[in-house]
């Protein structure tokens, strides 16, 4: 577990209780919270850095005093493993507490990360408890995960949030070093399934084809009038140095430019962000 | 009539003299300031023993405070009239017939409003906007009526120089309240102040919606929790003023404050407080109180003489009113000291919200045991009114809100605080969010938070959209443009601009915890 955001309007539908996991086999190049990538390997740099001493070495592992935390962020900003040390193991029911403490107030949860999708039996077990109370959930998930082969945890999900980082085999590798082969078979798998209940891509110009991205995602979803088509403009906020100095945001205009493209082409909803 | 000290009428006369030559007062203001000055001068209430010490004290000490409604009251502090009936019958007073159409409507109602007397002179409630005009609408397309509907709120906007002034829509959809929404989020102006009376049965998700597109813009509607209002005071609640509770057709006689956290430095400990402080207050409050009801109802002649009272637009027996207090926080805080408990805070700690829950408790215990003449309206008892203070507090928080600057962090903790407080003031009580509208963009996020709160007895909630230029104060809206203007020595229209700036300065409204 990363973090808990008790309320969040930006998770899907409503006010929603996000649960970052951690963990991501993508490494996104635009990736705003790469400190979510990795788990730590107790190197222990982090350590003396701490200001309030939060951090302590105990029998060869990096342990964190969430009472004396006070969010300043210098750990992850130490690290060179992409990691965190404030994480915690947490089981489904302890998470399912946390997010008890939310109700009446949200409407569901989504679960986010890292890669959700790294942890599907905590997943499972999560949702089944979250639909208990009528909860709805939500998974935020950059798609290598193969859905089609766990029906149960579709089962207990309303829906998925699938990233789309770009078409092309080659600009995919180039974006997050990894196959996009799963992520488009899921594309057409959840929309299919009707759990499909958004798909994003971060514009970078110059990264990547982002028009033929933009096309391509629009003619496959356009049939399926429920799925909404986020378009999010790329920010350098908390992007790793050596990767941000080669990034530039798009401008304005470029962004309502492939809002319009997306329409046109036939897709109900599209946010640009 | 008591004699007052020559010494005090000098004092006043000077007072008088800077008001005639205030070059940031309006002349309307100039008008209300010589009045309440020349009131001051009168000493007819038979008050309690005890009292003047109370009162009569700078911010720092004093214990009560009558918020400048005179000595000599001469007009119950708020009246609600019934609007409709003077749609439907006119009124011979004012030589108006019953209103055929809407242009008929609209301007009836603008000249009852200039007609309805209150503690700021102007009208504090305008009518459910939605209900009165929605029949009148019916034979006008959307264009029209939008544009009639504009010029209906910029006339009151230009005229009633008070926003204290307050209309309400809902529960129930209807076609006039979208188009009023509409017409507010273009106009954007602080008056009238609105409330969507809000209850998920029977208002639709898309009228809330619209709701909360227009407070994002306008900084209103506020949503008030239809349910509780109605359980407490029946249908034929209204909003009124900052966010008060009251009977339609009648009002409230008067508002008095306790100043809790400076009743908790008089007392020893919490024991003290509790035992012996407090009741002391809370019962010279009262017994200053039923004085102030009992000289505007046996003696002013209000009720006999109005017209609005003479034709039946406001009965008597419809009236109540408000046992207020501010500064619920300040008390538990300092008490704790006391106690040497000085690392809990008021809605940061268990202890400490419990024992502001004790102090409420108390104080509603005390309220439902004291009879109160002419109040027959709500049970022959004062209403509990979590007040929002005054511009010129300094170190008072309002009402039981948690203190600017010391919100929680996440803001479930915030309303988990609220929850424990809203449901002790039937006369109102309230808590304002600013909005952050670049991570905000999603309004069912606002709707779910409504929805939850309501369910779990919270009252009355406001939005804002941080970077507007229209404000909610504490219970009123305020143009930050307007502030600006009076700052620079300018005269500005609405007299509770400079209300807003002193509630700038003083009480660090602009510091709100954004969400």
């Amino acid at each position: 577990m990363n973090k808990i955001i008790p309320f969040s309007s930006v998770d899907g539908p409503g006010n929603r209780t996000s649960v970052f996991l951690q963990g991501c086999n993508f490494n996104c190049r635009y990736c705003h919270n790469p400190e979510t990538r990795k788990l730590c390997i107790n190197c222990g740099d982090c350590v003396p850095k701490c200001p309030v001493h939060a951090l302590s070495m105990v029998d060869g592992k990096v342990t964190f005093d969430y009472t004396k935390c006070v969010a300043c962020d210098t750990c992850i900003k130490t690290c060179t493993h992409d990691a965190s040390p404030r994480i915690r193991w947490m089981t489904p029911q302890e998470v399912f507490e946390e997010v008890k403490k939310q109700v009446p107030y949200i409407r569901g949860i989504t679960t986010s990360g890292g890669e959700c999708t790294f942890y599907p039996d905590f997943l499972r077990e999560l949702f089944k408890l979250c639909k208990g109370i009528g909860l709805g959930a939500l998974i935020d998930s950059n798609g290598s995960y193969d859905f089609s082969k766990d029906e149960e945890l579709l089962d207990v999900c309303d829906g998925v949030m699938l990233d789309v980082k770009s078409w092309t085999a080659e600009d995919h590798r180039k974006v997050v070093d990894f196959s996009n082969e799963m992520v488009l078979r899921n594309l057409d798998f959840l929309a299919e399934k009707h759990k499909l209940y958004e798909v994003r891509t971060v514009v970078v110009p110059g990264l990547f084809d982002v028009e033929k991205t933009i096309r391509e995602v629009s003619e496959h979803i356009k049939d399926y009038p429920e799925v909404r088509y986020k378009i999010i403009t790329y920010r350098p906020m908390g992007v790793r140095e050596k990767y941000a100095v080669e990034m530039n945001p798009p401008k304005k205009d470029y962004m309502n430019k492939l809002k319009e493209l997306s329409e046109s082409i036939g897709v109900k909803t599209v946010v640009l962000v | 009539m008591r004699d007052i000290s020559m010494e005090r009428v000098n004092k006043t006369r000077e007072e008088m003299l800077d008001t005639v030559k205030s070059p940031t007062l309006t002349h309307e203001q100039k008008v209300a300031t010589m009045a309440n000055l020349a009131d001051s001068l009168l000493e007819v209430l038979d008050l309690p023993e005890g009292l003047d010490e109370l009162l009569n004290a700078p911010i720092e000490t004093q214990c009560i405070c009558d918020l400048s409604e005179g000595h000599a009251p001469l007009r119950p502090r708020y009246i609600v009239p019934d609007y409709e009936k003077f749609l439907k019958e006119g009124s011979k007073f004012l030589r108006l017939g019953p209103a055929h159409d809407l242009l008929e409507a609209m301007n009836n109602l603008l000249i009852l409003y200039k007609n309805v007397p209150s503690v700021t002179n102007y009208p504090v409630y305008v009518g459910a906007l939605d209900k009165l005009l929605d029949p009148y609408m019916k034979d006008v397309d959307d264009e029209t009526a939008l544009k009639l509907t504009k010029m209906f709120l910029i006339h009151m906007d230009r005229t009633i120089l008070d926003s204290f002034s307050h209309a309400n829509i809902g529960p129930e959809d209807t076609r006039a309240g979208r188009i009023i929404m509409k017409a507010i989020a273009e106009t954007c102006d602080t008056v009238p102040n609105v409330t969507m009376k809000y209850d998920p049965d029977i208002t639709p998700d898309d009228y809330a919606i619209q709701g909360i597109e227009t407070t994002l813009k306008a900084a209103k509607p506020s949503f008030a929790n239809h349910k509780m209002f109605v359980s407490e005071l029946g249908e034929d609640y209204v909003v009124a003023s900052c966010y008060n509770g009251l009977k339609y057709g009648g009002g409230s006689y008067t508002l008095v404050r306790l100043i809790l956290g400076n009743i908790a430095k008089k007392a020893k400990n919490i024991e003290d407080f509790e035992k012996n402080v407090l009741p002391y207050v809370m019962d010279i409050q009262a017994r200053y109180m039923d004085a102030r009801v009992k000289f505007i109802v046996e003696e002013s002649g209000f009720f006999e003489n109005n017209f609005l009272a003479k034709e039946g637009l406001i009965h008597r027996d419809k009236f109540t009113a408000m046992y207020g207090l501010v500064g619920l926080a300040d008390a538990v805080n300092i008490l704790l000291e006391k106690e040497g408990k000085t690392g809990l805070r008021f809605g940061h700690s268990k202890e400490a919200d419990d024992l502001g829950v004790e102090i409420m408790d108390i104080i509603n215990d005390f309220n439902n045991n004291h009879k109160a003449s002419y109040c027959e309206a709500t049970g022959g008892h004062y209403l509990l009114h979590a007040q929002v203070g005054l511009a010129s507090d300094k170190n008072v928080t309002p009402g039981t809100r948690i203190p600017i600057g010391e919100e929680p962090d996440e803001m479930i903790d915030h309303l988990k605080v609220l929850e424990r407080f809203h449901h002790y003031f039937p006369s109102g009580t309230g808590d304002i969010f600013p909005i952050d509208m670049t991570v905000h963009k999603n309004h069912e996020y606002l709707l779910d938070i409504i929805k939850g709160a309501f369910k779990d007895g919270i009252r009355y909630l406001s939005f804002y959209a941080s970077d507007s230029d229209v404000i909610r104060i504490t219970g009123y809206l305020v143009k930050k443009s307007e502030i600006e203007k009076l700052e620079n020595g300018e005269n500005v229209m609405q007299d509770t601009t400079a209300l807003g700036m002193g509630a700038k300065h003083n009480g660090h409204i602009l510091e709100r915890k954004v969400r």
